[in-house]
């Protein structure tokens, strides 16, 4: 192999890589939380009594989990402008990572609600608490809890697939690597750096996570730091 | 200019058969893979299940797209060029054994000990027991994670379609180019893929059904 890495090009471009990485953060962030907000209502919708919110729903999770994010940010932002709906490629692609996670965290949170007993709700019933009081105090806690693990995963999937967005031009991260890359023709130096870059990010929003979680479910803290 | 009609759906059907072969390249290479990735992680040596592991957390936190650039651009550096298809084929295979070496893994260690303590005790060796004792239960129990992660596979060929590959999320975006009805091709390719992905999703879900349900029978 006669070829000579060089990084020191990749230096001019430093100001760019860091605010590519901060947008990748932040739309992390948007898609992470946005998605679980989602993804929970979806879960309560989906336990409701009423067939329709239930089939819209389903219908809902069931085509994002189906189809991938790419065609999901192509629909948004290319297709939408067809109906007159015109939106910005930072907008398009909030929209697109927020009901991309939803999807899936709200299929993790169903199995954890659906996993609650029974006999649960009818005692938050029987002790005359409203619905929203069992959902909010007796249903909601234990079914999160029970799903964290998986949720943190996928929000962890979901920061990865934030590059995706680079490809209808948003600079995060991986778009300041393409634009510096067509520029300098350093190619391999840029993602090999970007890669580290990505395996860091991934380390980092696991610990978040993780710990956000500690400081959420006292269940979990009890049972990972012992009686403290 | 073009309208979006049925000769132009046809053309996005047709390039199906390069998104399931890409499918079918990634999940075998990444299956085999994946099984020597399983059998490390589960080996004596504790060098190896570190590397093993380093390895897939690596590959587990790199984005797809990051991989494929990497894959598709590397070989130049040696004077190659490389086809869209091979690029895309290696860099799913590599994702592809990281995941699948991780489900593979957790299913063999979901196999009780005592299991290979008395294979030992019976003086069948290490392969023996693998082949006739641990797999066969390990295999049932990994079944419906590994047909959900088929369905991952299935959706990340779409990235192939960046370094050009003619896929149907390529062959939508050509259509949308050519007839400027982006919403119907990038529906039709929605709709494809949902076709596919669908009924491979529910396989999934019937699968594990059954195994909880006899998991809870024995």
């Amino acid at each position: 192999m006669d070829y000579t890495f060089q990084f020191g090009p990749l230096l001019n471009y430093l100001p760019q890589i860091v605010s590519g990485l901060w947008l990748t953060v932040g739309l992390s962030f948007v898609g992470i939380f946005g998605g679980i907000a989602l993804g929970i209502f979806c879960a309560v919708m989906s336990t409701s009594s009423s067939p329709f919110p239930r089939f819209l729903v389903r219908l809902y999770v069931e085509v994002v989990r189906n189809t991938p994010l790419l065609v999901q940010i192509f629909v948004i932002f290319f297709g939408l402008p067809n109906i007159g709906v015109r939106l910005t490629p930072l907008t398009s692609v909030f929209i697109a990572l927020v009901l991309n996670n939803g999807g899936y965290v709200a299929e993790i949170v169903r199995g954890g609600i659906e996993a609650t007993h029974r006999s649960q709700v009818e005692a938050g019933e029987s002790l005359g608490l409203t619905y929203f009081q069992t959902l909010r105090f007796v249903i909601l806690p234990p079914a999160l809890e029970k799903v964290f693990t998986p949720v943190v995963s996928q929000c962890v999937l979901l920061m990865l697939s934030t590059s995706l967005v680079s490809v209808i031009g948003v600079e995060d991260l991986t778009g300041a690597a393409m634009i510096a890359s067509s520029e300098t023709f350093r190619t391999m130096e840029i993602y090999l750096v970007v890669a580290v870059v990505y395996v860091a990010l991934n380390f980092a929003f696991r610990a978040v996570l993780n710990l956000a979680g500690l400081m959420v479910f006292t269940r979990l803290r009890r049972r990972l730091l012992g009686r403290a | 200019m073009r309208t979006f009609g049925s000769p132009e759906f046809l053309f996005i059907v047709y390039a199906l058969r390069w998104t399931l072969s890409l499918t079918v390249l990634a999940f075998v290479g990444g299956g085999i893979m994946g099984i020597v990735l399983a059998l490390l992680r589960i080996a004596r040596s504790r060098t190896l299940r570190t590397i093993t592991s380093f390895y897939m957390q690596v590959i587990q936190g790199l984005p797809l797209l990051v991989l494929l650039f990497l894959c598709y651009y590397a070989p130049s550096l040696f004077g190659i060029e490389i086809a869209a298809l091979t690029a895309a084929a290696i860099a799913l295979t590599i994702n592809s054994s990281a995941f699948l070496g991780a489900i593979w893994e957790s299913a063999l260690r979901a196999i009780p000990k005592a299991q290979w303590e008395s294979a030992d005790a019976l003086a069948l060796t290490p392969y023996k027991t693998l082949r006739f004792v641990i797999a066969p239960q390990a295999i049932r129990l990994a079944l419906p994670s590994t047909v959900g992660f088929l369905v991952q596979i299935i959706k990340q060929t779409s990235l192939a379609s960046i370094i050009g590959f003619i896929e149907i999320t390529r062959a939508g975006q050509l259509v949308s180019n050519a007839t400027f009805e982006p919403l119907k091709a990038f529906l039709s390719v929605a709709a494809l893929y949902f076709a596919v992905c669908f009924p491979l999703t529910q396989f999934s879900l019937w699968l594990e059904r059954r195994t909880a349900r006899r998991g809870a029978g024995t």
